[in-house]
């Protein structure tokens, strides 16, 4: 990937530096390193509360392939995509308090007549990750965060595509969640824990909580203000 | 022991739009009015405060507002010989919970209804010839004529606080203005007893080019009628609204500017001053109570905050709950006699119907500013050249039509990003994407009209229940040829507006044959049906009145009263039925109680 050139590495690295937080610049490392010394920083500054330490370095290393640092900016570690994930999992959501869970359950019914599982997101997490490991481990004997970043995206690609066939769920389910949660971190406000440095919304030009574009309702400009946060954080 | 209350006039089963309106027209005319709704309380000050409604996890993807099916939710199979599976997870449509129902997190597109619409079958048939209706197409007429409910769509709008452009206004053409950036009124609308209560809004730029490529293609570009204000106002209720500043923060949320019209914006103010009406909400209610010989409701039944199960005495019942609780609420309560598909006898759950949706998204070079961020939920241009009738279906081989439009309501970057084919999901390239086109994309809909069928129809489920142990609703529903057709031709035609904007590629989202219907993705919440309305007891739940044929004192306001569905969205027509209803109940039933058919 362009981001492992030596050229790239610097842009990125001057870049980093410009206009971004405290946050940020802790994870600012050279990107080959960022697994690792981001884990390690983002590990200081927050504790998981749901996940294991197994889990959480998982966590930590898929979702840096699935938003990678690279030349446009951060990713998903600097955005603290983990911690948004792991504050998720005790959320009403995760604990599926929101959903009809009532039996008998279909799981093989139509895919379109949607979701048919007994698992709640918290298990499919624990179940998912727990399997991902597993097969990662009989293919490459290694764990998945020890794997070059070509070789995580093709264990994230048989996942994905549901090619890796896990027992107590879809691997395509598990990972659809952690896709959809990945971005979620990536683009809300930082009031959930992800997007420090509002870095998901400066990098395609959301503005966030400004609400109030009435005089620029009609104009074919780029708008021209950084995006704003709930609590008042500019990016 | 069930606990028994002090009795009341009428008694109002849900708290959206329909029940609202009941509630205000019906407390007005000196009745008491009890009205019950089984969410919470909510209201601007609370779940709209800026900035925490401003929040696309809380709202949109976690659906804050909407109905939280962990306690009822329905079940769906495509055939009448599969065994249903429950919709566990919201997806393709969001019913509202709580007071304001879904009128509090709506967009605000506020049509009327195109008046052939309302007499689909009798137009089609004298028109076409009987032979164009498809075997197993129910379509029926409404009963009730536009002109016959135009006062009240004209004093809806006054109510909702409506931007727009007329286009005729007692006779005389009005709407043909063009002022920059401002496409006038619809040519193809049917004649106005008054203007709107607002001018139309400002129009984004996406919604600029787009109506510009309609136009040089020969169409009709309008401005699209938006509950969503373009000025200050205060309509007939005293209940005030402030100027939309377009923040893009409309469906899925409590408008914090007061701009969008809500039941909790624009009735409900002005309702709680009245010392003959109550509001309770967190009342689940269980059925309807009827007398011994079943030609009269006696009140309702439901559970209380507490749990415990109390009895409303009532004179008159309106059952104005989201349109597929008003179709389980009279079958759980006996009302009416259940529609059986194979035997073709009965009338409740009959012609369900939804809406046909096709989407086209065109992305640009990074000249075309998009700004997809600026929205308001009502606002747009629109073109209803293929809407309704108002092409020639002779040679067609479908029924129906489809107004298209670009409709910039305010797209968020959790739930809203589109990518052209060919960009991955996620790494690098993904990421590259999203930077390259999330401010330059522009999105147009095909909002097609849904008919009716047979086989389509709703029923209570055998296995599953609620949390109050009744059994949930039953969705038998899937795509017919006649939905594939008109989709198919409706995205031929709108992807030549696309074309005509120049984009650098386009993504089309419609429906192929063999296509069923998909309950993940999100389409819209436009269900209807199932407790129509009509001239006929043998083929319609209601009269023309909205009056239960069979229980004289039960009213059901509700898209569950249309035959079929409609090209445009439904709110404005369900508001003008309401106050036809509430009218006719003011007018005549108080006087006369009984069938007033």
């Amino acid at each position: 990937m362009m981001a492992d050139k030596p050229q790239d590495r610097s842009l990125s690295r001057r870049k980093l530096f410009q206009g971004l937080g405290a946050v940020a610049i802790t994870a600012a490392v050279l990107p080959q390193c960022v697994q690792s010394d981001s884990s390690q920083s983002a590990a200081k500054e927050y504790k998981p509360t749901f996940f294991t330490q197994n889990e959480w370095t998982f966590i930590q290393a898929a979702t840096a392939r699935l938003i990678p640092h690279d030349e446009l900016g951060h990713g998903a570690l600097e955005a603290g995509v983990p911690e948004f994930i792991d504050r998720q999992m005790n959320s009403e959501y995760a604990r599926g308090a929101l959903w009809y869970m009532q039996a008998p359950f279909q799981p093989d019914a139509p895919s379109t007549l949607g979701y048919q599982l007994r698992l709640v997101p918290r298990d499919i997490y624990r179940l998912g990750i727990k399997a991902a490991n597993q097969y990662v481990q009989q293919i490459h004997h290694k764990s998945f965060d020890q794997l070059s970043a070509d070789l995580q995206d093709l264990m994230l690609k048989d996942f994905e595509s549901g090619h890796a066939q896990f027992n107590d769920v879809p691997s395509k389910t598990f990972f659809s969640f952690l896709l959809q949660n990945t971005r979620e971190g990536f683009f809300s406000d930082p009031v959930h824990g992800g997007n420090k440095g509002l870095v998901g919304w400066t990098l395609i030009g959301f503005p966030g909580a400004r609400a109030d574009f009435m005089d620029w309702v009609d104009r074919n400009e780029a708008y021209p203000l950084p995006p704003v946060s709930i609590n008042g954080q500019r990016g | 022991m069930v606990a028994s209350l002090k009795k009341t006039n009428v008694v109002v089963v849900g708290f959206g739009w329909a029940g609202a309106i009941m509630a205000k027209e019906l407390a007005d005319a000196g009745l008491n009015v009890v009205a019950l709704e089984r969410g919470v309380m909510r209201d601007t000050a609370t779940d709209g405060a800026y900035p925490t409604s401003i929040d696309e996890l809380t709202y949109n993807v976690r659906k804050k507002l909407f109905l939280n099916l962990s306690r009822e939710t329905v079940s769906i199979r495509h055939t009448i010989t599969d065994t249903a599976s429950p919709y566990r997870v919201l997806g393709a449509f969001l019913p509202g919970e709580g007071v304001g129902g879904a009128g509090l997190h709506w967009s605000g597109v506020h049509f009327r209804v195109d008046p052939i619409e309302l007499r689909l079958k009798s137009h089609y048939t004298e028109k076409y010839g009987a032979q164009i209706i498809p075997n197993g197409m129910t379509i029926q007429d409404f009963g009730v004529s536009y002109e016959e409910l135009e006062p009240y769509f004209d004093f809806a709008e006054k109510v909702f606080g409506t931007s727009g452009s007329a286009w005729s206004v007692k006779g005389q053409v009005v709407g043909n203005q063009r002022i920059e950036g401002s496409f006038g009124g619809n040519f193809f609308s049917p004649d106005r007893s008054s203007e709107f209560p607002l001018a139309a809004q400002k129009n984004t730029v996406s919604a600029q080019l787009w109506g510009k490529a309609a136009e040089s293609l020969g169409y009709h570009p309008y401005n699209m009628p938006s509950a969503n204000t373009s000025g200050p106002y205060t309509n007939p209720y005293g209940c005030q609204m402030g100027p939309c500043n377009f923040c893009g923060f409309c469906s899925g949320y409590a408008c914090y500017n007061y701009s969008k019209a809500s039941p909790n914006v624009n009735i409900l103010p002005a309702l709680r001053l009245l010392p003959n009406f109550e509001l309770r909400p967190q009342c689940h209610v269980l059925k309807v109570n009827l007398s011994e010989d079943k030609k009269t409701a006696t009140g309702v039944t439901y559970i209380d905050p507490k749990g415990q199960e109390v009895f409303q005495p009532a004179d008159i019942v309106i059952i104005s709950m989201f349109q597929f609780n008003n179709v389980r609420m009279m079958l759980l309560s006996g009302i009416g006699q259940p529609y059986d598909p194979v035997t073709n006898t009965g009338v409740v759950g009959k012609n369900f119907a939804y809406q046909n949706m096709a989407t086209i998204k065109a992305y640009f070079d990074k000249d075309v500013h998009a700004n997809p961020f600026i929205g308001a939920g009502g606002n747009g241009i629109a073109i209803d050249d293929f809407n309704a009738d108002n092409f020639d279906h002779s040679q067609v081989g479908f029924v129906g039509g489809s107004p298209f439009w670009v409709n910039q309501a305010g797209v968020k970057p959790v739930s809203g990003i589109s990518l052209p084919a060919g960009i991955p999901a996620w790494g690098s390239a993904w990421k590259k994407g999203v930077a390259d086109y999330y401010a330059h994309t522009i999105s147009m809909d095909c909002h097609g009209a849904h008919q009716s069928y047979r086989d389509n129809y709703l029923d209570l489920d055998p296995t599953y229940r609620d949390a109050y142990g009744q059994p949930l609703l039953r969705m038998t529903f899937d795509w017919q040829d006649n939905d594939i057709k008109m989709n198919q031709f409706m995205v031929g035609k709108m992807q030549g507006i696309a074309q005509a904007m120049n984009p650098k590629s386009i993504s089309i989202s419609g429906k192929k044959v063999g296509d069923h219907f998909d309950t993940v993705s999100y389409q819209t919440t436009h269900m209807n049906g199932g407790a129509i309305m009509g001239t006929d007891r043998q083929t319609s739940a209601l009269n023309r009145y909205l009056q239960s044929w069979d229980v004289h004192n039960v009213f059901v306001p509700g898209a569950s009263a249309f035959p079929q569905g409609l090209g445009y969205n439904p709110t404005g027509l369900i508001a003008a039925l309401s106050y036809w209803s509430a009218h006719t109940i003011r007018d005549k039933y108080l006087k006369n109680p009984g069938p007033l058919v």
